[in-house]
């Protein structure tokens, strides 16, 4: 009896702590849930704004603006189609340089590489994806464009001319600006993003296989494109895709070298733009069509990357379903 | 007893942020071109007076936006508005507080500063495509002591919407019938060849990092950058160069007084001495003054500038308006009034 009477002492003792307890706690629970209600609610803000924006070029250009090339302010005639066009390519030649190079870098470091070796390089590597786009912009309008300009100028364009196709897409008169420019500074920028992404992605392939592959008298090189990448593949692609997702969205870097024009042009080497670039770079000054015009290249923007990275995490997500069975 | 330390220092920080805007700082947007002069002008100010003026430099369309929307005291332009816009941005009267030159600057080996004579249709035909290297014919003749490489011409020109642009290609559509048709006249138009650049620095940039480039900046931006102008044949037929006296020159024909609201603009004037891309920067004020009192002051400071800038304005290569267009100017700022109907100036 007195037993029971301490107890419920102790228990009137307790409530009114456990009650703060509980208050905190709900206090806590609120909190972090506004943040995360506060998440959607700027994204669908920004869908929200960009939508309205981009009302009025639907309106007047229809779909016709997907197409058309005309970037005319003083007859008020917009297209996005060298923007769009100037994107999917930039990007395209970044994917062709990055993809080998940093699969490459991955499979040198988890493979061949001497062990003291390989925090080194790794730490580079992370440190690399870690730069800002501007510094990349920077050295690609003062160092690398000069260069590549001499090179087109005076290699590239004459070993091409006479050949066809190739003397389109390498037409000159070369300045440097353009879209090999922007592509190259492209593929330096998520290279290291792709080396560090698959690096991760082969460190799943669980080393019994490969021991049991080498085992069986397997070379370093039919490991590598017998198992380890057969087994990674999702993986892999999920970070290719990431890397475009960044690829298609740069905007300081690419400003500086392609060339800020919206004239078409089948020539890598002359000036063309992107949808970032153009945003950037006229956003500023814009007013009436001009300014709906370039919300919807925003929006355009937003659903293209939106594609891209959905389709990377699905793909990201099986992997890592398979590595955890 | 913390609690209240912390009161206390809350209620200072809240005076304290309050305090500076008592003094009454006069609040403008707009045009990047003046923005080195406006500044300058605002720090002699503020030491002669206390009294400071805000200006940020994002653009003549951003300032137009922002005296539309009242939210600044005063909007800044390279581009003067007709009457009809000034309507638009509601009953707003406009002036020009000062001008400069545009020069063509260009990069090629061995050319230096203003050795590179150019004119009105070569320079029309550069930024058509039509001229398309630099030992072309057309630009030997007006060069034949220059030795011109056969290399293509890299045309930069403004990316963005700018009055720069604005002025440029007014110019080039008074020399050339086929510029006037093709490119027009606006702050941001279709260029048939070239890459553009963002603001008269990037062009600098681009220019100066370019083999065989040619750009258009003001001549402040040339000078800083150490960039190759050119000179120009202007309309008399005269070769000059980009100085405060041939802008001078060129604004001495300019008949501000039957101008209606100012708008005007000097590219191409007659007279031997005049440079042929000249303009002037506007200020844009509303007529009904949303504050007399800010409106008061950024008129004081207007009036200073006009009687005591004109030294520093020569410094950073601007050129100061005539003397008898800033009592024009003076004498129509009696129409920006209060809501009592009273002229803010007195």
């Amino acid at each position: 009896m007195a037993d029971i009477m301490m107890t419920d002492r102790l228990a009137a003792e307790r409530a009114p702590a456990l009650k703060r307890f509980a208050r905190g706690d709900a206090i806590f629970r609120w909190i972090t849930r506004l943040a995360a209600y506060f998440v959607l609610l700027v994204l669908g803000g920004i869908i929200f704004t960009l939508v309205e924006g981009s009302i009025p070029t639907f309106q007047k250009f229809g779909l016709g603006f997907f197409v058309s090339d005309a970037w005319n302010p003083v007859k008020g005639e917009y297209g996005a189609f060298v923007a769009i066009y100037g994107t999917l390519v930039t990007s395209i030649i970044a994917m062709l340089i990055a993809v080998p190079v940093g699969v490459g870098v991955a499979i040198f470091l988890t493979e061949l590489c001497p062990l003291n070796l390989r925090r080194p390089i790794g730490v580079a590597i992370e440190l690399l994806a870690g730069i800002p786009s501007i510094i990349y912009g920077m050295w690609g309008f003062f160092v690398l464009r000069p260069i590549l300009q001499d090179f087109e100028q005076n290699y590239l364009v004459p070993a091409f001319q006479d050949i066809p196709v190739l003397n389109t897409l390498f037409a000159g008169p070369a300045s440097g600006y353009g879209m090999l420019t922007a592509g190259i500074i492209l593929a330096i920028m998520i290279l290291p993003f792709i080396a560090a992404v698959t690096r991760d992605v082969f460190m799943t392939v669980p080393p019994v296989l490969k021991e049991a592959a080498y085992g069986i008298g397997c070379t370093t090189k039919e490991v590598v494109t017998k198992v380890v990448l057969p087994f990674s593949r999702v993986g892999v692609l999920g970070g290719i895709m990431l890397a475009l997702g960044r690829a298609l969205g740069e905007t300081m870097a690419v400003t500086f070298v392609v060339g800020n024009s919206h004239r078409f042009s089948a020539s890598l080497l002359q000036p063309s733009t992107t949808i970032s670039a153009s945003i950037a770079s006229e956003f500023g000054e814009a007013k009436d069509e001009l300014l709906s015009t370039l919300f919807t290249l925003g929006l355009m923007l937003f659903v293209i990357t939106f594609i891209v990275l959905a389709i990377a995490r699905l793909m990201l997500m099986q992997m890592n379903k398979r590595a955890g069975s | 007893m913390r609690f209240s330390t912390l009161l206390q220092a809350a209620a200072f920080a809240v005076v304290a942020s309050i305090a500076p805007a008592q003094a009454a700082d006069i609040s403008g947007a707009g045009a990047t071109f003046p923005y080195p002069i406006y500044a300058k002008w605002a720090e002699a100010y503020k030491k002669e007076t206390g009294n400071g003026l805000n200006y940020q430099a994002i653009g003549s369309g951003g300032g137009i936006k922002q005296i539309t929307a009242r939210t600044v005291t005063f909007g800044a332009s390279d581009i003067p508005q007709t009457p009809a816009e000034l309507e638009k941005i509601g009953n707003a009267v406009q002036w020009p507080m000062v001008m400069g030159g545009i020069v063509p600057v260009v990069n090629l080996d061995g050319v230096k500063a203003n050795e590179m004579v150019l004119d009105g249709d070569t320079l029309a035909k550069i930024y058509l495509g039509e001229v398309k290297t630099w030992d072309d014919a057309a630009i030997k003749k007006l060069n034949p002591s220059l030795k011109l490489p056969s290399t293509a011409i890299i045309v930069i020109a403004r990316s963005d919407g700018s009055g720069t642009t604005y002025n440029f290609t007014n110019y080039l559509s008074k020399v050339s019938a086929t510029a006037k048709d093709k490119i027009g006249n606006a702050a941001s138009v279709q260029w048939p060849v070239g890459l553009g650049a963002k603001g008269n620095d990037g062009v600098a940039n681009n220019v100066k990092q370019t083999k065989g480039a040619i750009g258009y900046v003001e001549t402040a931006y040339a000078k800083q950058n150490n960039l190759t102008s050119t000179k120009m044949v202007n309309k008399n037929g005269k070769t000059v160069e980009a100085n405060a006296a041939s802008v001078q020159a060129a604004a001495a024909n300019a008949d501000w007084a039957h101008a209606e609201g100012f708008n005007l603009l000097i590219t191409d004037q007659p007279g031997d001495g005049a440079w042929p891309i000249s303009a002037s920067t506007f200020i844009i004020m509303a007529k009904e003054a949303k504050d007399p009192a800010a409106s008061a002051e950024a008129l004081k400071f207007f009036a200073w500038a006009y009687k005591n800038g004109d030294k520093l304005a020569d410094e950073l290569d601007y050129v100061a308006m005539p003397a008898n267009v800033k009592d024009l100017v003076m004498k129509s700022w009696s129409s920006i009034k209060g809501a009592d109907g009273k002229s803010v100036v007195n």
